[in-house]
Order: structure tokens, then C-alpha cells, then sequence
């Protein structure tokens, strides 16, 4: 089960800003769908590789050859903001990286 | 246009009688007419389509071969790329994003002169199973408009029911083209994993996302898969495989074509089901029976536990690859002083609630000291789910069951208890956990007049059983040609 403490650091690790209210609302919701997923300790799966994928592919591999993009200009005019070619953030060090 | 299938309006654009810009704006006066009731579109490319319908009208003119799609109205799930055409997955975080690039799928479809009549509505991110999680607006269902179309293809799935195009695009990762097209009485496919191309298809649950063909007939999505199908050096998961003529399969009984064994997924018509949708799926199959097929009872202990073990890994999945929605490179930004606040307020304003909700339980599941008991529990359940369906396919050609287990409901009944609306994907999740092909079609409708949908579901890569059994029980029935009033 999920408490209002690991709500909140759940949030941080997902880089999500959420509110009192939703703390709330999650704390709860969260609990609830946890605890629907208990079932699933019905089923002894102790010998049971896991699926990762839906259909087993093995390793698919091309050749590497560089095919640049046609059209730079576009992607970097999709950026909220840019400097020439690049893509322009605000300051990224800060003395609190929690 | 309203009524019209793929053949019949390639016919009368063949015949000359009618012309690709007539039925283009047959589609774009009913989107008109119908849309202030509907909602189906969160955007109308009208100039596009009159584009794409003339060229195919010249082409006509010069007395050229066209093929089935060309001049044909289509709607296309605003989660799939479109050059130049703003795709937002009904998310505020991509509100005004215009992809540079165009999906694989609707690349094929333009070369094959469909005519895009716009992008449809959708559960933001295609998380949902009613279509109220859109941002930008809540879709009605064509049948009843208080009630919901489905989801997370709502947008599609209304408007292929309302004819504002003839066929659509959706995307299924547990449920969202077959629920919706079930909800709204018309044929929805969700094709083996890897069938069809997702480059371009903005990533939800990566081991479960495929993309599938809306119709008002099995004819019409077996057209549209043809054109959609095939191999993609540009998606890792697709497959390698040769894409027969679907419509080769359309067969309309099963005497003809050495049988047909039908395996009836006993666990799938316990408590929880409405009386309406037992009665038609069991009248369903009945029906089957007297077109030839072998019907039995088949057990899939497993199949139950597919709905919690999904509910781990799609929201997981949906939690890494929603990541990369960082205010960086494109979608919107909430200006702050330093990066990590960027990101925070970025993500806090532009995603709705039912997003949040999922990376909040994806990132929890994937976290430290929880790996184990969630996330690797349900690969392994998942393992199990699969084996299920392997012994079931080694005695029976085709699974059935219904598709939701009632019909739709009102809009805002299910919005407080996000557990409720989970479990109406009970029946549609098993299949994409195993990567299976399933496809909906209508087979009925409730006292109240809404649509009952029955889900075959078939053994991988066999699209062809499918839409063979699909096609001979549509053709023995009438509930395909019904058509709501819209009033």
C-alpha cells in the first residue's frame, strides 16, 4: 500500500508537480487499484519466465548507414525555444536536485 | 456517402457517377451537419481532402486505373503523425504540435489518394475506454449522444457510426478499437502485434500498442488493413512477414471451407456481464453453429487475471515513454528558473488527470523495492495468459466472447472511480497481452437500442480465419445495416 509520503516522491521521481488536493486523490485511487492488483498473488508463478514482449522476435539489426533528416530547420523550430542550432532550456544546475 | 461501402463508391467513381469531390463533400456536409452533436473530429482538413478528391478526379479524367482506397473519406486517430497537420493525442502538452514527419500508416494511405477528412477525438494519450479524457472535447455516441462512443478511439469509432467518413484509423493497446467500435455498432480491428507499421504513432504501452482499421464492414476493414499491413524497417517490432489479400478470406459460410472450430471462452460469461449482451453473443453464436462451425466451451483459467496484470504493464510502459514529454525539443513549456522546474510544471499543466494518474502508478511499479512484486509479477502473468490462449489454439480455430461487458454508458457515470472504467477492458486486454489479432462486430443491440458487440479472436497472424468467420456471420445477419437516427 501506498502512503502520502511515497504519493509525494513517486510524483518527484516521475517530474510531476502535484497539488494538495491531488496528493489526496491519488493517495487514495492509487490504494484502491493497488489493492485490486493483490489478486495476482493467486497465481504461483515462482517457475514462470516472463513475457516481455507480445511476440518473440530475435534480434532484428540493419545495416548502420546515416540518413539525415531532410528537414532540420523544422525540428528545431518544434522547440519551445532555440538559440541558431540549438535547443535553449533554462539554467540546469541548481543547488537543489532533490 | 452515408450508406456507401469502399466497392460501391469505387464503383460509381469508376462508372463516372459520381466524382471523388462529390463524395469528399458528401462527408464534409454530414461532418458539418452532425459534428455540433458529435464531436467525433478535433480537426476538419476540408482543403486537404478537396485537394486529394480532385487529383484522384483527374486521374479518373485522364482514364487512369484507380485503385479501391483512392477518393475514399477516412478519419485518422490524433495520435498518429500527420506532416504539416497538428497532432495533439487530445493532450494539452502537444496542443499546437505540428509533426515534421508523417506516420508510416497515413504515408500509405496517401499514397494509396484516401481522402483524410480530418483527425479524430480521443482519450488523451489514448488512455481510456470512453473518450471523456480528451482535453479538448468530450465525444457523444451516435446511438444515444448522453452516452459515451468508447474509447480510447471514441472520435473514429462515432464517426465511422455517424458517416463523416466511411472508414477510420484507431489504435488498440487494451481494448481501444475494439470497445469502441462494440459501443458504437461498427467493425473494429486490432491486427496481430507487428502487423502493421507504428512509426509515427505516438508510443503508449510499446509490447502492446497496434494500430487497426474502423468500418461499417467487415469488407471495408479488411480493404483498409491490406493497405496498412506490412513490413517497416522503421518500427523494431514489425513484422517480417508476407501480407495476403485479406478480402481473398471473405467467404460466407464455413461448409465450403473445410470447417471452422469455434471455442466459446467459458470464463468470459460470469457475473458482471449484462443480461442483453449474454443473450446476443450467446444468439451469436448460434448463429455460427448454423453457418457450419464447430462450436465447444473452451477454459482459459488465466484470462481474468489479464486485466490487473495489464494495468502494471501499460501504465509502466506509458510512464518511460511519456518521459520524453520534457519541454525540451517540442510540445508546450511552463517557463521557470531552473530545468527540474521546468520539467515539474511542464508536465503538471500540459497532462490530464488520467495521464498523471498512469505515470504515477507506471513509475511506482518500475520503482526500487517494487520492481519485483509488480512490474516482473505481471510479465509473468502474462507468460500464463499466453500459455492459455496456445492450448486453446491447439484445439480450436477461432475464440469468441463479447467484446465489453455491457453497452454504452452516460457520460460522467464512471469519471469519479477511475477502478470502474478499468474494468470494462476486461475482455479486449487478454488479447493484446499476448499479441493476438481481435477483431469486433456488431451483433445486436440492448433494450435500450445501443449496439452489442461480439470479439472473435484469432491465433497469431491468422487475420484470414477472422475475417472469414467475421465475414460469414455479418453476411447471414442484419445488424451491420443499421444505422442510427442521429436525432
Amino acid at each position: 500500500m501506498i502512503d502520502r509520503e511515497q504519493v509525494k516522491k513517486v510524483a518527484h521521481l516521475a517530474r510531476l508537480d502535484i497539488t494538495t488536493e491531488e496528493e489526496e486523490q491519488f493517495t487514495t485511487q492509487l490504494n484502491s487499484i493497488l489493492g485490486y492488483f493483490e489478486q495476482l498473488s493467486e497465481l504461483d508463478t515462482a517457475d514462470v519466465p516472463p513475457t516481455t514482449r507480445a511476440i518473440e522476435l530475435s534480434n532484428i539489426t540493419r545495416s548502420d548507414t546515416l540518413k539525415p533528416f531532410p528537414d532540420k530547420e523544422a525540428l528545431v523550430q518544434a522547440a519551445p525555444e532555440q538559440e541558431g542550432d540549438y535547443f535553449r532550456v533554462p539554467k540546469i544546475l541548481t543547488s537543489d536536485e532533490g | 456517402m452515408y450508406q456507401g461501402s469502399i466497392r460501391e463508391l469505387h464503383q460509381q467513381l469508376v462508372n463516372k457517377e459520381r466524382s471523388a469531390v462529390e463524395i469528399t463533400n458528401e462527408a464534409l456536409a454530414q461532418i458539418e451537419k452532425v459534428e455540433p452533436k458529435i464531436h467525433a473530429f478535433l480537426a476538419v482538413t476540408a482543403d486537404l481532402a478537396l485537394e486529394t478528391a480532385q487529383k484522384v478526379d483527374d486521374k479518373i479524367a485522364a482514364g487512369e486505373e484507380i485503385g479501391l482506397l483512392e477518393g475514399i473519406p477516412i478519419g485518422i486517430k490524433d495520435n498518429m503523425c500527420t506532416k504539416g497537420i497538428k497532432t495533439t493525442c487530445a493532450s494539452n502538452i502537444l496542443a499546437n504540435f505540428v509533426p515534421p514527419y508523417e506516420s508510416t500508416v497515413t504515408q500509405k494511405l496517401k499514397d494509396a489518394s484516401a481522402v483524410m477528412v480530418g483527425k479524430t477525438n480521443l482519450d488523451e494519450f489514448a488512455m481510456g475506454s470512453s473518450t471523456e479524457n480528451s482535453a479538448f472535447q468530450v465525444t457523444a455516441n451516435p446511438w444515444d449522444i448522453s452516452r459515451v462512443p468508447g474509447g480510447s478511439s471514441g472520435g473514429s469509432a462515432a464517426a465511422v457510426a455517424a458517416g463523416e467518413c466511411v472508414v477510420a484509423l484507431g489504435s488498440d493497446t487494451g481494448g481501444s478499437i475494439r470497445q469502441p467500435a462494440s459501443l458504437c455498432g461498427v467493425v473494429g480491428m486490432k491486427p496481430t502485434y507487428g502487423l502493421v507499421s507504428r512509426f509515427g504513432l505516438v508510443a503508449f504501452g510499446s509490447s502492446l500498442d497496434q494500430i487497426g482499421p474502423f468500418a461499417r464492414s467487415v469488407e471495408d476493414a479488411a480493404i483498409l488493413l491490406n493497405a496498412i499491413a506490412g513490413y517497416d524497417s522503421a518500427d523494431a517490432t514489425s513484422l517480417k512477414v508476407e501480407i495476403p489479400d485479406y478480402t481473398k478470406f471473405l467467404k460466407p459460410d464455413f461448409k465450403s471451407t473445410g470447417g471452422l472450430k469455434v471455442g466459446i471462452i467459458t470464463e468470459t460469461f460470469g457475473e458482471g456481464l449484462d443480461a442483453s449482451v449474454t443473450k446476443a453473443v450467446r444468439k451469436a453464436i448460434a448463429q455460427l453453429e448454423a453457418l457450419g462451425a464447430e462450436v465447444k466451451e473452451i477454459s482459459c483459467p488465466r484470462f481474468r487475471y489479464g486485466l490487473p496484470a495489464y494495468y502494471i504493464i501499460a501504465p509502466s510502459e506509458a510512464s518511460a515513454n511519456l518521459a520524453r514529454y520534457d519541454a525540451v525539443k517540442y510540445g508546450m513549456r511552463q517557463e521557470a528558473e531552473n530545468l527540474v522546474d521546468m520539467y515539474t510544471s511542464t508536465r503538471a499543466t500540459g497532462f490530464g488527470k488520467e495521464v498523471k494518474r498512469r505515470i504515477m502508478l507506471g513509475t511506482y511499479a518500475l520503482s526500487a523495492g517494487y520492481y519485483d512484486a509488480y512490474y516482473l509479477k505481471a510479465q509473468k502473468v502474462r507468460t500464463l495468459i499466453k500459455q492459455d490462449f496456445e492450448q486453446a489454439f491447439a484445439e480450436v480455430d477461432v475464440l469468441v466472447c463479447p467484446t465489453s461487458p455491457s453497452t454504452a454508458f452516460k457520460a460522467g457515470d464512471k469519471t469519479t472511480d477511475p477502478l470502474s472504467m478499468y474494468l470494462l477492458d476486461l475482455m479486449t486486454i487478454p488479447i493484446n497481452l499476448a499479441g493476438l489479432p481481435g477483431i469486433s462486430i456488431p451483433c445486436g443491440f440492448d433494450e435500450q437500442g445501443l449496439p452489442i458487440g461480439l470479439q472473435l479472436i484469432g491465433n497469431v497472424l491468422r487475420e484470414d480465419i477472422l475475417f472469414h468467420a467475421a465475414y460469414a456471420y455479418e453476411q447471414a445477419t442484419e445488424w451491420h445495416k443499421q444505422q442510427p437516427s442521429l436525432s
